[in-house]
């Protein structure tokens, strides 16, 4: 049994040590803001064609509705979740995800680790799957997913994907009930660091920027350009791109796949400021799924995506 | 005879299938065995989280042979004739036997299949069980295309005997059967075989595991129970939750654990929901104080520390979501302390702007309309119109509260408690948590007249809506859960003895049902939308333009005029969807009465006079009119009654003329005849009396009377007499008996 973490940057990087030992690539965040580490082109975009894919990363995701201004033990509208994906998912994913909770020192002996149903759907990505969430002494640890769709493509082979919510985990492994007062690197340390000495200001800054002073009439048209630009990338005609090398038309699976990225963040903030009726909210999650289904339906067309 | 024993193992079964599977297993390999001619003397079925099995015992080792004999073409047919019988016996022209036949030499074939091993015709059923498995939801897994409910990695299928056991061959894309499996994932890791069902079931017990659910939920139950019997407590039952945590755990271990102190002044509704819903924990009451105190968990390891570590990871958990239920509490509960109807008012503002449904308008339109039928409802159900209309506008404000949106089941249940706060009447209070009921087959209906007028008024609104808009149930088909909602209006009316006429409520001062229901069913009869535009000259695309005028503020415009005139006109050859309503309904109560041995046929033959929306007098007509059929006159009647219409149809299909006028004593000849005259004219205004006086009873007996004058008349009297004005007048007379035995039910809805 491994000794116990003793920061959440600990937890953070003996995930990675694991899963790095385990095989996977271990590539860094995204650099563009997403909802969750399902978002990183990693995940959504290589679950797509035949390429075997191993990678794992941690993702700084941004949920502008669940701010709280720092003040809620559990939410925040910035938060990390570590992610894994494999293709084809192997036999034995579920075993290597518990030597996963077994490197971040819970011991299966004394904690109750269950696979509860839960069926993963993202309507923004036309993406499903069926897995189960992890829970850990009757809390949910993690999400476990074998990818059915994505993009409104059938997955041939199957992934498996895993996500953990990082800070929750950590929080019950390290044994503290406020995120903010979770260490961030080792207590020990020269200059010890809570979470709340790096986050506190910031939940502050952006739930009042989110909920208050985000300019609507700026996200509407970002929104509006995101998905034009996303379109106009994808369109052979507005956008020939001829590789003078080749002589084959270059497919911008990625540059579109950002603007989908970005349009999306812009609906959630825009959800936050509380500007989207229910109806409208529909045609805008339509929306950025018909952007998701494009640039799944380009990278299929690309090398990393295609058949042979 | 042999024993079988199959399991399917796999990645975890959500708990929810894990019963409908086992016994989906069983059904489809028997089923696939005794089709092949494989029987079997018992079989059993389990299901834990991880794996499916099946025992069979009392197996043939082989199938019976089998002679199938099939006659062919004649032995001097055309030779394609024969060929093709060859063919498709697969015989030989010299295996064929020739036998004598009413025509001459016929062809006989005689196939005969050799019994087949047990093992071959298992491994074919289970293939064929694996492959066609109905899983509510199934998934594909790494490379593969094969579908399970999660990926599946062993197959033990091992057929055993006195001799021994051996493994039953099976390969499903990749996964070959064997005799291994394993048993829990933490306590007992690592493959066992297993030779048969008793020492497959021993030695999972030993690595950990319960085969049976029902072993499992009972430990549960019973170790929960004890735990609290040993504090003076008691757990609250919850069947569902029971058998969940069952399909939870292979190994099910009991801890109970206490709610902080903080938290057991919230509403136990809310305790219990936030509990069951997110943590699956049990609630367990102290019967002292009547709140619940402690909770009890599943969990699916006998940890070293007793569960120490479980236990207080499940209570942090607990505390942070009760942390949560408890702001929303506090926080809707300050907006309305104290405010009066205002206080709920303000609760449910945003109510405005959520979409009930896009052609029903908004929640608020709705609750709008359901407070005006539940003033209207009140008198008949004895309410203060004034409290049915401020209990309606209560009912739904709790949807708009933040702990109604965090715990969706609780709406009603919130309500109560924050009309309470606002100081609100009790009746009103109540009525926002009953008028949801009944919510299922044995959920009582509710009972004070406040709340029974808010609930047929929501009822009644949902399903005039949904036919306005011409969205109702189909086959399996319910998404609005109306024939809930209709059983809810029959079952409320009935069991509070509530006299009260429905069809007049179908449309009470409701402009939007009715135009949504006129423009959909314009939408669906074209030609009577071409016809009303060549009419007026105007072309079709400006029809709707103009309707939509008329509807909003019936202009006086002539040509405007013209065309509502028109519209009221055309209209009436549409079907009134209230009629079809009425149906449904009139339907739901055949399904509803079925259970107390009521016949549909009668209902039917009653709701078939019309006008039948008094669901109370409905009811006691079917009653009586049973009761009646049941007796020796009843039965004696109705075969009369029958007899009497097939030859009033067939005369009047022969001479193509209606024998309906009034026949006239003046013709009767015979006593028989002119007894039937006379039996008629006393029976027809007694059983009208009868009805009047909804004594049913009576109206049957005053029919009764009818028995004797009528089997005399078909005993001595022939109705086709050679003279035609006796013949006419015979018929008319079985026509008014008809009539008469009318009044009180349409008997020919009767069946058999």
């Amino acid at each position: 049994m491994p000794d116990q973490p003793r920061s959440f940057q600990e937890i953070l990087l003996r995930l990675s040590a694991y899963w790095g030992a385990q095989g996977c690539a271990i590539l860094q965040p995204y650099d563009l803001e997403v909802g969750a580490g399902t978002f990183h082109p990693a995940t959504t975009l290589r679950a797509l064609g035949p390429k075997a894919w191993a990678a794992a990363y941690v993702q700084p995701s941004r949920r502008p509705t669940d701010g709280r201004y720092g003040e809620n033990p559990n939410r925040l509208q910035h938060y990390y979740q570590y992610q894994v994906l494999i293709k084809p998912s192997p036999p034995n994913l579920q075993d290597l995800y518990l030597g996963s909770l077994r490197a971040i020192g819970i011991d299966m002996a004394l904690h109750d680790i269950r696979f509860v149903e839960d069926d993963w759907e993202s309507p923004t990505l036309g993406a499903w799957g069926l897995g189960w969430e992890v829970w850990c002494d009757g809390m949910e640890v993690s999400q476990f997913t074998y990818f059915q769709q994505v993009g409104g493509h059938d997955c041939r082979p199957v992934s498996g994907e895993l996500t953990y919510g990082l800070e929750r985990l950590a929080m019950y492994v390290l044994g503290i009930d406020h995120v903010m007062e979770m260490p961030f690197n080792d207590p020990s340390a020269p200059i010890p660091l809570t979470y709340g000495d790096i986050f506190r200001q910031t939940e502050e800054e952006y739930s009042r920027h989110n909920f208050d002073a985000a300019e609507v009439s700026m996200l509407l048209r970002h929104f509006e350009d995101a998905e034009a630009e996303c379109a106009r990338l994808l369109d052979p005609e507005l956008n020939p791109a001829i590789d003078p090398k080749t002589a084959k038309r270059i497919v911008m699976a990625h540059p579109a796949y950002d603007q989908c990225i970005k349009a999306s963040h812009l609906f959630n903030l825009l959800d936050a400021r509380g500007v989207i009726s229910p109806t409208e909210r529909q045609a805008y999650i339509a929306r950025v799924r018909a952007l998701a289904k494009k640039c799944a339906d380009a990278f299929v067309q690309t090398e990393a995506g295609a058949a042979a | 005879m042999a024993d079988l024993l199959l399991e399917l193992f796999s990645e975890e079964i959500p708990a929810r299938m894990q019963a409908r599977a086992a016994e989906d297993l069983r059904r489809l390999v028997t089923d696939r065995l005794v089709e092949n001619g494989l029987t079997y003397a018992a079989a059993a079925a389990f299901a834990t989280p991880r794996r499916l099995a099946l025992s069979l015992t009392g197996l043939p080792k082989v199938t019976p042979d089998t002679a199938e004999e099939r006659k062919g073409p004649r032995t001097d047919a055309p030779q394609p004739a024969i060929e093709g019988f060859l063919r498709s016996t697969g015989l030989t022209l010299d295996a064929l036997e020739r036998r004598a036949d009413k025509k001459g030499e016929v062809f006989f074939a005689v196939i005969r299949r050799p019994g087949r091993p047990a093992s071959e015709v298992i491994a074919e059923a289970v293939e064929h069980a694996v492959r066609n498995f109905p899983w509510p939801k199934s998934m594909r897994w790494g490379p593969g295309s094969l579908r399970w409910v999660r990926p599946l990695h062993r197959i033990v299928c091992v057929l055993s005997d006195e001799a021994g056991a051996s493994v039953v061959p099976v390969e499903i894309d990749g996964i070959r059967s064997g005799d291994q499996t394993e048993g829990h994932r933490f306590m007992a890791r690592g493959p066992f075989r297993v030779a048969h069902f008793d020492d497959y079931a021993a030695k999972l017990a030993a690595h950990r595991v319960v085969l049976d659910p029902e072993e499992r939920a009972h430990r549960i139950w019973h170790d929960a129970t004890q735990m609290a019997f040993a504090l003076g407590m008691e757990v609250v039952e919850d069947k569902g939750l029971l058998a969940e945590v069952a399909g939870l755990a292979e190994w099910p271990v009991v801890l109970m654990g206490e709610i902080g102190a903080e938290f057991l002044d919230l509403p136990p509704e809310v305790l219990q929901t936030s509990m069951r819903e997110h943590q699956k924990f049990f609630s367990v009451r102290n019967p002292k104080t009547g709140r619940i105190e402690r909770f009890v968990t599943v969990a699916n390891i006998e940890a070293p520390d007793g569960g120490a570590a479980i236990l207080k990871g499940n209570r942090r958990v607990l505390a942070a979501r009760l942390s949560d239920a408890k702001f929303f509490w506090e926080n809707d509960r300050r907006k309305v302390a104290g405010q009066g109807i205002a206080g709920i008012e303000a609760m449910a503002k945003p109510l405005d702007s959520v979409v009930f449904h896009q052609k029903l308008g908004s929640q608020a339109e709705r609750i709008a309309r359901i407070a005006a039928l539940a003033r209207e409802i009140a008198p008949a159900v004895g309410a203060d119109p004034d409290l049915a209309e401020q209990a309606a506008k209560v009912a739904k404000a709790d949807l708009a509260s933040a702990m109604v949106y965090e715990f969706p089941e609780l709406q009603g249940v919130m309500g109560k408690y924050y009309a309470r706060a606002a100081g609100l009447p009790e009746p009103v209070a109540n009525a926002a948590e009953a008028h949801y009921r009944p919510l299922g087959p044995s959920d009582a209906v509710p009972s004070e007249p406040v709340s029974v007028a808010v609930a047929l008024a929501d009822k009644i609104d949902m399903l005039t809506g949904f036919w306005a808009i011409d969205e109702k149930p189909t086959g399996s088909k319910d998404p609005f859960a109306l024939r809930r909602a209709a059983l809810g209006v029959i079952r409320t009316v009935l069991e509070n003895d509530i006299r009260l006429r429905i069809k007049p409520l179908l449309t009470l001062g409701d402009d939007l049902h009715y135009l949504q229901w006129a423009s959909s069913a314009f939408a669906k009869v074209d030609e009577v939308r071409r016809s009303i535009c060549a009419e007026l000259g105007i072309e079709v695309e400006d029809f709707d333009s103009a309707k939509r005028l008329i509807e909003k503020n019936f202009r006086s415009d002539r040509r405007e005029a013209r065309l509502a005139d028109l519209l009221n006109t055309k209209m009436a050859d549409i079907p009134d969807p209230r009629d079809d309503l009425l149906t449904f309904l009139a339907d739901r109560l055949k399904v509803a009465l079925r259970d107390q041995g009521i016949r549909h046929d009668v209902i039917q033959a009653c709701f078939d006079l019309g006008g039948q929306d008094d669901l109370v007098l409905l009811v006691n007509r079917v009653r009586a009119a049973q009761e009646f059929l049941a007796t020796e006159d009843g039965a004696n009647l109705l075969t009369a009654y029958r007899r009497a219409s097939n030859i009033v149809r067939i005369e009047e299909e022969k001479d193509g003329v209606e024998y309906s006028m009034p026949p006239d004593p003046m013709f009767a000849e015979g006593a028989e005849e002119a007894a039937l005259f006379e039996a008629l004219d006393a029976a027809e205004p007694a059983i009208a009396a009868a009805l009047r006086a909804e004594d049913f009873t009576a109206a049957m007996a005053a029919m009764a009377r009818l028995r004797l004058p009528v089997d005399a008349f078909f005993d001595k009297v022939t109705v086709n007499a050679p003279n035609q004005i006796l013949r006419r007048n015979r018929l008319c007379l079985l026509t008014r008996i008809r009539q008469v035995m009318r009044q009180v039910a349409v008997w020919d809805a009767i069946e058999g």
